[in-house]
């Protein structure tokens, strides 16, 4: 609601955003606390004051009052501590930059080693860049450095410099010429407090108060007890957050240190307990250091330390700020319903009492209102909260749930309340199903409550989601400004999705029973008595007159080409192949008497059946394509909601089902197959004859043996080619599986012959199987056995059924599927990560440039030739004889 | 680098090096209006690659190529020159 946008509205903007280092003093200034003890508890329980429970870092209990603000746990924002440590040590993650500092500037002066007059010229030219190109400032930088490295000696002062080498994580050493001396955190940081405004040049911004000492701990910041709550189990024993006990062991070993100083003990002990100090504070800053230690917990898990927080998948960063839960959203298992829209979804009457929207009253929808309101929060249609909004605009909030006085609350509504009412028909709501690899996971659904507690949706929109009824769950979001709906009305509704802006052709159509059901709409030899076609018509919605039978004797037919031209739009005109135009059944024009090419004008069906090429999703160029197109999508809609389902409903009239009639072969194509195998099987052998005499010729680039393999391979595949021809040349062409596989509904031939006849060649990685047991692949053959079924051979098929040896070699092969599909999906899920990274805020702008968010320019015209696929024949902008051919029949048609 | 190598104009005339031109400050000046585009939006060229070096171009020159696309039969494309770029000495 409007009352709501408000708080949307842009108050304060920030404009930038400039991270730095903390420096020693902000940390003191924001202490409240300064820890000197690694206890949590007293004996009695209470926390140790100057521990790390100390009350003073902010109320978390129920009823505690902050000592240092006096709020309560609601209110207090919670305070941080610090801990003083007895020797500074370096921070993990800064080591790099002190490296470079300690490489580029002077050991006694601290100045960039490098003449003032190339220090004041590279100082000008990197101004100029920090303004305009700040990635090539930091390249620059890093030249500076690496000449300022070279230099032997101190232009400024003449010291001799030594070499630093850095050895991971966090050690320093100086190469003097008495040997290697390792710089430990008090040398370094005095050092680094030599520099000046010289560092600019090596990248740092010291001109804003920042300063690398910094980058060397003398105190630690101790965060505020929100940010590491600890628990208490069912036993009433408390745990602590694992970063409690990582800052507990700082505290531990740095009393440790200072006392070993107050004791005067000797240096080595000291510098002993300092090095562990420095590991501890690096692996409370990232536990995961290579070379350091690891922080545990009783020598088990690793502790989750700062940088483990943020880090991967589950991290701040990924698991909270890019991915977060929301609330109006709901998820259940699909199912299918071919009577709906393909702009609707189904959504159980449970949810769309659950879900809410929230909509002010007005005086036209006053009436409507009350009634939802009447109805209490359980009676669908109704409503869950009022807001009362008085004359100043503030609300005061009504929970119908804990109201009985529905009725008196609906009789007190006034235009200017708000309602939160349940999701009606008509409602649009955004619904999604993972991963959303494209913008059609995710579209706008038109909302219809239904029985039952699935959401339904309407089978042509599964390509789009990829989405099938194994199982499958979906997600649904509920927008709430009148923004985002029309919005989601406007762009992100079904129907304006049906072309994919990726090559233009449709995403959303027909598939499997609609395919088979299309073909045996339109197919030559059937014909619809009147009964039929009311049927056909009724489901299809077609409001009209019948048209013309095309038989009139014995009866009253007409053709299912008859009944599907009656929703296509009056001037429609297409021409194309069905898919079934291919072997037997080729033709390469209108001429065809096999009804394989598609011919339609002035918006009738005039010749071809209608099949995958026709009708089905993913085929650009179709029958939908032309109307998406040239007609828009709403008419698009109109065809998908209408004849298709005219194309199901004709498939339960015909009936289409499948036996094992269908794949039985005669005995004389069996005698055929036997026969071409044993020929085949003799063509093998005698490679290998030919191979073991050694008169076998090399393919250029292979080994013998390998051009053996490949030799064996290419047989066995011509093998089961011919034998797939016998197969189809035995099958009646017009059973129903054959019609499957002809109009692309489901399956192949090589599928069918594999049922009738063979299986062939196993193989695994592309090639026969050889892996298993020393010369052979299974304990059932001999060593070495020449014969290609002891290699993946398998010479049944699934009508005759498998053999236990061809069984485990298929079920080898069909592993590797398994293995392939499984890594596949990873890899390609996290390139498409690493790709939208990269190019999610590229756009194009309005002169037909893509640019980036700076505006620099990535592509000087989108996609070089600026064309919208979407909007396209398949990529082609025009296409011209398509054009020729709608001019030629609009002049016939004038003519007339 | 490609003097040095000797191979001078030869790198213009390989098949895989696209049309390469270096534009006036008139062209380019009129090529940043038409795009309305400031130098620093441009892609970069560094001035060390071999195509720069033989056209002799110097930081903030602007560099015509005239590529083959496989979409939009030949494209223009812009380059800026610049003296440093990530990757290259």
């Amino acid at each position: 609601m409007s009352m709501r946008l408000m708080q949307f509205r842009e108050t304060n903007v920030l404009d930038s955003i400039k991270f730095g280092v903390l420096s020693p003093q902000e940390i003191r200034k924001l202490a409240r606390v300064t820890v000197v003890r690694g206890e949590l508890y007293e004996a009695d329980g209470t926390p140790v004051a100057g521990g790390l429970r100390d009350p003073h870092f902010g109320a978390i209990e129920p009823g505690e009052r902050c000592p240092v603000c006096g709020n309560n746990r609601e209110e207090c924002p919670g305070h941080f501590g610090k801990i003083e440590l007895a020797r500074p040590v370096l921070i993990p993650h800064y080591t790099d930059f002190i490296y470079n500092i300690l490489q580029a500037t002077c050991r006694v002066c601290g100045r960039v080693r490098l003449p003032d007059q190339k220090i004041r010229y590279y100082m000008s030219i990197m101004e100029r860049l920090r303004v305009r190109w700040p990635q090539l400032a930091k390249v620059f930088s890093k030249q500076i450095t690496k000449e300022a490295a070279q230099e032997t000696r101190c232009p400024h002062c003449g010291a001799q410099q030594y070499k630093i080498t850095y050895i991971k994580p966090l050690f320093f050493y100086e190469k003097r010429p008495e040997g290697d001396v390792r710089l430990n955190p008090i040398e370094i940081r005095s050092r680094l407090e030599l520099t000046g405004d010289d560092l600019i040049l090596l990248g740092f911004d010291v001109k804003s108060g920042n300063r690398p000492e910094w980058m060397v701990a003398t105190v630690l910041i101790v965060p505020p007890l929100a940010v590491r709550p600890s628990i208490t189990l069912e036993t009433g024993l408390r745990a602590e957050d694992d970063l409690t006990h990582a800052l507990a062991e700082i505290a531990r070993q740095n009393e440790r240190v200072k006392q070993f100083i107050a004791t005067n003990a000797p240096e080595t002990m000291i510098e002993d307990a300092w090095m562990q100090l420095q590991y501890i504070v690096a692996a409370y800053i990232d536990n995961e250091l290579p070379g350091a230690y690891r922080l545990t917990h009783r020598r088990k898990r690793n502790l989750k330390t700062l940088a483990q927080r943020l880090k991967g998948k589950e991290g701040r960063l990924r698991g909270n700020l890019s991915g977060k839960r929301v609330n109006f959203s709901a998820r259940t298992v699909i199912s299918p319903d071919p009577y709906i829209s393909i702009n609707e979804v189904g959504v159980p009457e449970e949810i769309a009492k659950t879900l809410t929207k929230a909509v002010r009253v007005t005086p036209w929808n006053l009436e409507e209102i009350r009634r939802y309101v009447r109805n209490g929060p359980y009676k669908w249609p109704g409503a869950v909260y009022v807001y009362i909004v008085d004359e100043k605009g503030r609300g005061r909030k009504i929970d119908l749930r804990f109201r009985k006085d529905w009725d008196k609350i609906a009789e007190q509504l006034k235009p200017g309340d708000i309602v939160e009412r349940h999701l009606i028909n008509g409602d649009i709501v955004l619904f999604n199903r993972q991963p959303s690899l494209h913008r059609m996971s995710m579209m706008g659904h038109i909302v219809r409550v239904m029985p039952g507690k699935t959401f339904r949706l309407n089978l042509l929109v599964c390509p789009p989601y990829n989405a099938d009824f194994d199982g499958d769950e979906m997600n649904l979001h509920v927008p709430r400004l009148e923004e985002a709906e029309a919005e989601a009305r406007g762009l992100l509704l079904v129907e304006k999705h049906i072309l994919t802006p990726r090559y233009g052709g449709p995403i959303i159509g027909g598939r499997q029973d609609y395919v088979s059901g299309a073909y045996l709409m339109t197919v030559k030899t059937s014909y619809f008595s009147k009964e039929e076609v009311s049927r056909l018509l009724s489901i299809s919605g077609y409001e009209g007159e019948l048209p013309e039978p095309a038989i009139l004797k014995p009866g009253p037919y007409w053709t299912g080409k008859q009944l599907f031209s009656l929703f296509l739009p009056n001037d429609f005109y297409f021409e194309g192949l069905s898919k079934i135009n291919a072997g037997d059944l080729k033709c390469s024009g209108p001429e065809c008497f096999h009804d394989s090419y598609i011919v339609v004008k002035h918006g009738r069906l005039l010749e071809g059946v209608l099949d995958k090429k026709a009708i089905a999703a993913e085929e650009p160029n179709n029958v939908l394509h032309m109307v998406a197109l040239e007609y828009g999508n709403s008419e698009a809609r109109k065809l998908l909601d209408s004849v298709y389902r005219s194309f199901i409903r004709s498939l339960e009239l015909k009936g289409l089902t499948m036996s094992l009639a269908d794949i039985d072969l005669p005995p004389e194509a069996k005698k055929l197959i036997a026969e071409k195998v044993e020929e085949y099987k003799k063509q093998v052998l005698g490679l290998i004859e030919k191979y073991r005499k050694g008169a076998l010729e090399p393919i250029p680039g292979r080994t013998l043996e390998e051009t053996l393999e490949k030799s064996i391979m290419d047989v066995l595949e011509k093998l089961r080619q011919e034998v797939q021809e016998i197969a189809a040349n035995y099958l009646d062409p017009f059973n129903d599986v054959f019609i499957m596989a002809r109009t692309g509904a489901r399956g192949s031939e090589v599928n069918i012959a594999q049922m009738a006849a063979m299986l062939g060649q196993q193989a695994v990685r592309g090639k026969r199987i050889k892996r298993g047991f020393r010369k052979r692949a299974l304990p059932h053959f001999k060593p070495d056995d020449p014969n290609p079924e002891a290699w993946g051979f398998v010479r049944n098929g699934f009508r005759e059924g498998l053999r236990p040896t061809e069984m485990f070699f298929h079920a080898a092969a069909g592993r590797e599927g398994l293995v392939d599909t499984a890594v596949k999906t990873s890899q390609s899920g996290y390139m498409q990560r690493r790709l939208i990274n990269a190019l999610q805020d590229l756009y194009v702008t309005y002169d037909g440039t893509v640019r980036d968010s700076w505006g620099n320019i990535v592509q000087f015209k989108y996609g070089e030739d600026g064309v919208d696929p979407m909007l396209t024949y398949h990529g082609k902008s025009v296409d011209v004889d398509r054009l020729i051919e709608k001019a030629k029949l609009e002049e016939a048609a004038t003519r007339q | 680098m490609a003097s040095k190598r000797g191979l001078g104009k030869k790198v213009l005339e390989h098949e895989l090096v696209p049309e390469h031109r270096l534009l006036t400050i008139e062209e380019a000046i009129d090529v940043l209006r038409r795009l309305g585009a400031q130098p620093w939006h441009l892609p970069r060229i560094s001035v060390n690659d071999p195509v720069a070096r033989v056209l002799g171009a110097k930081p903030g020159d602007i560099i015509e190529i005239k590529r083959r696309s496989h979409t939009g039969g030949e494209a223009l494309y812009y380059r800026i020159v610049v003296a440093y770029q990530k990757g290259v000495k």
